[in-house]
């Protein structure tokens, strides 16, 4: 007992204000969040804590998933992330492909590729609300401008203003922030096979995109599935983006994100937090089985 | 995280030999046609156009005078160069960008150190059950913060953190442990272990090893933990838009009030403003990218 204390003392003591960090703010928050969810608390005199707040289970999660509003969002949230998850694949997987050979001047490319993550969503918003301006015709800004200048005409729209499809718009930027990180994790994979592969496929004849088809992209399967819960995960969170391009208040391009938010400011915390709970299923169904899967990896 | 099962690019020390550095031999079975490398460079080309076109509408439009940005010369370089409205972004910014240093420094060193210890444990001085462990703190980095927000708001209030500033230093603290721990310990995975275990032979105690041994090799573990840090610090708008106000918060919610104002945007000081804000993660970005790549590899997805 003594030397177990010992042996495994010192490391737990070490950690421990991570632990107590992580297990205060993440998961005895993620329950209390779960407790108010369930309550009446929608005034900002209850919020205040001046009247007091009554439990009435999962009444809010039943209305918000009967109300219009909110099912617009999550239509929105779905159309959101379908663009941007397929757009940001086939972008950075192209990208990666290309450049996955020696090829003068590559690297400078990867840098190009890649430096859009280093900016704030907030910051490449301010340039993308420009772009994706809805004016058309003699008014045109931004894509719309450029289409006229191109004789494109036909490719002018309103962007995120329409109401059914808009928040597609919103995924354009998103690809063009993250296409540079699925092509690292891309790039990475292509340097994980190994080089014995290709030479055995080389003896074989296999021709460049046979030896592809056949024996590189199969190997590129669990960086694809990273990418793909990487980018899912973060499409599901997104906030700051638009956020920055559409006003919180716009119907148009609402997310659940942004609906908290809206919650939040007008006191609103039980639906607030019923929202938030929603969002965690969402991500906790795409992120535990990998965290799960990732974690015998680890123990094997 | 791993990114791949067979060979984790974490499994390279970081920095030294990045994912992304050339692998110096041509591909096997690949003799370019000239049609094959034309198209090739025509569809980069192509991707570069993609990424550079805000970045060419940000900068002209930064230089325009007032009525020089109107929609008919959109995408035309500006009449007359002037720097106004740089100037004004400035004017504008220049506090909130000094209150996003005040808040940026502290909690990337903070969470860094925290970070050391939890991967120097979690890695080279594991106890039972420490993969459990691990997984639970990396479920923080996926964490979609508005399943907190509310409760955090609450805590914020009861124990009179200000708001502002000081709770935006112990959030980023708190929930940049994950990634930094994730890091970390991916990092002390690479180092041998003789390194760590002759050190034990010779009867140092953990706080000892840790303190003579593996802080010292740590060094580019905190460039890369630090960089990331800094830029998902500096970047971060949902804790700014929650927990500060224009007046007390950082430099992303100073441009996203000026660029969303009440009143008609000025387009050029809001494209400089935007260009201000990013200048430090940029110059990070240029100088160190290599280091940043190494972050993204070891699995950097806090967004």
């Amino acid at each position: 007992m003594r030397s177990r204390v010992r042996r495994y003392g010192p490391p737990l003591l070490l950690i421990s204000p991570s632990l107590v960090l992580v297990g205060v703010f993440v998961y005895v928050l993620i329950a209390r969040n779960l407790w108010t969810s369930m309550t009446d608390n929608h005034t900002a005199a209850q919020a205040n804590g001046r009247k007091d707040v009554s439990f009435v289970f999962l009444e809010n999660y039943v209305a918000l998933f009967k109300s219009p509003q909110f099912q617009h969002s999550l239509w929105n949230l779905v159309l959101f992330t379908a663009v941007f998850l397929v757009g940001a694949m086939i972008v950075g997987f192209v990208w990666a492909w290309l450049l996955e050979r020696p090829l003068p001047g590559g690297r400078v490319f990867q840098t190009v590729y890649l430096f859009p993550m280093a900016i704030s969503f907030v910051a490449s918003g301010v340039v993308w609300r420009w772009l994706l301006n809805s004016n058309q015709g003699d008014s045109a800004t931004g894509l719309n401008r450029l289409f006229q200048m191109v004789g494109l005409d036909v490719l002018e729209n309103p962007w995120w203003n329409q109401v059914t499809f808009g928040i597609a718009a919103i995924a354009i930027p998103a690809i063009w922030q993250l296409s540079g990180y699925v092509m690292a994790l891309f790039l990475a994979g292509f340097r994980g096979v190994p080089d014995d592969l290709r030479e055995a496929a080389r003896m074989d004849g296999a021709s460049s995109l046979q030896m592809y088809r056949h024996v590189i992209f199969p190997q590129l399967t669990p960086v694809l599935m990273s990418a793909i819960v990487i980018i899912a995960h973060m499409s599901l969170k997104s906030f700051d983006l638009i956020m920055s391009i559409s006003k919180p208040a716009n119907y148009q391009t609402k997310v659940p994100a942004v609906d908290m938010y809206v919650f939040k400011s007008s006191f609103d915390y039980a639906n607030a937090a019923a929202v938030g709970t929603v969002l965690l299923a969402f991500i906790a169904i795409l992120i535990v089985p990998y965290l799960i899967q990732q974690h015998r990896e680890r123990t094997r | 995280m791993n990114t791949t099962t067979s060979a984790p690019p974490s499994a390279a020390p970081l920095g030294e030999s990045s994912p992304l550095a050339s692998r110096g031999r041509g591909a096997p079975g690949t003799r370019p046609t000239p049609v094959g490398r034309t198209l090739r460079y025509l569809v980069i080309l192509l991707g570069v156009l993609f990424v550079l076109i805000p970045v060419y509408v940000l900068v002209i439009t930064s230089f325009k005078t007032g009525g020089d940005a109107s929609p008919a010369r959109a995408w035309a370089l500006p009449h007359t160069w002037t720097f106004e409205n740089w100037q004004r972004a400035w004017t504008a910014l220049a506090p909130a960008l000094g209150r996003s240093l005040s808040l940026v420094i502290p909690s990337t060193i903070i969470s860094s150190v925290l970070g050391c210890l939890n991967g120097f444990v979690l890695s080279r001085w594991r106890f039972p059950g420490a993969d459990i462990v691990f997984t639970l703190i990396l479920f923080g980095m996926f964490l979609p913060y508005q399943a907190v927000m509310i409760p955090l708001l609450q805590l914020v209030l009861a124990t009179e953190i200000p708001n502002g500033i000081p709770s935006l230093i112990l959030l980023h603290v708190v929930f940049g442990i994950p990634i930094t721990t994730l890091i970390f310990r991916n990092y002390f995975e690479t180092i041998p272990h003789e390194l760590i275990e002759a050190a034990t032979v010779d009867g140092a105690g953990m706080l000892r090893t840790f303190s003579s041994v593996a802080l010292p090799i740590a060094i580019p573990g905190f460039v890369v933990v630090g960089i990331w840090q800094f830029t998902s610090a500096w970047n971060d708008f949902l804790f700014a838009v929650f927990f500060s106000t224009p007046r007390n918060g950082p430099v992303t919610l100073a441009l996203n009030n000026l660029a969303n104002g009440a009143l008609l945007t000025d387009y050029g000081v809001s494209m400089a403003g935007a260009l201000l804000a990013s200048l430090p993660t940029l110059v990070v970005y240029v100088l160190l990218s290599r280091y940043f790549i190494a972050g993204l590899m070891s699995g950097s997805v806090k967004g």
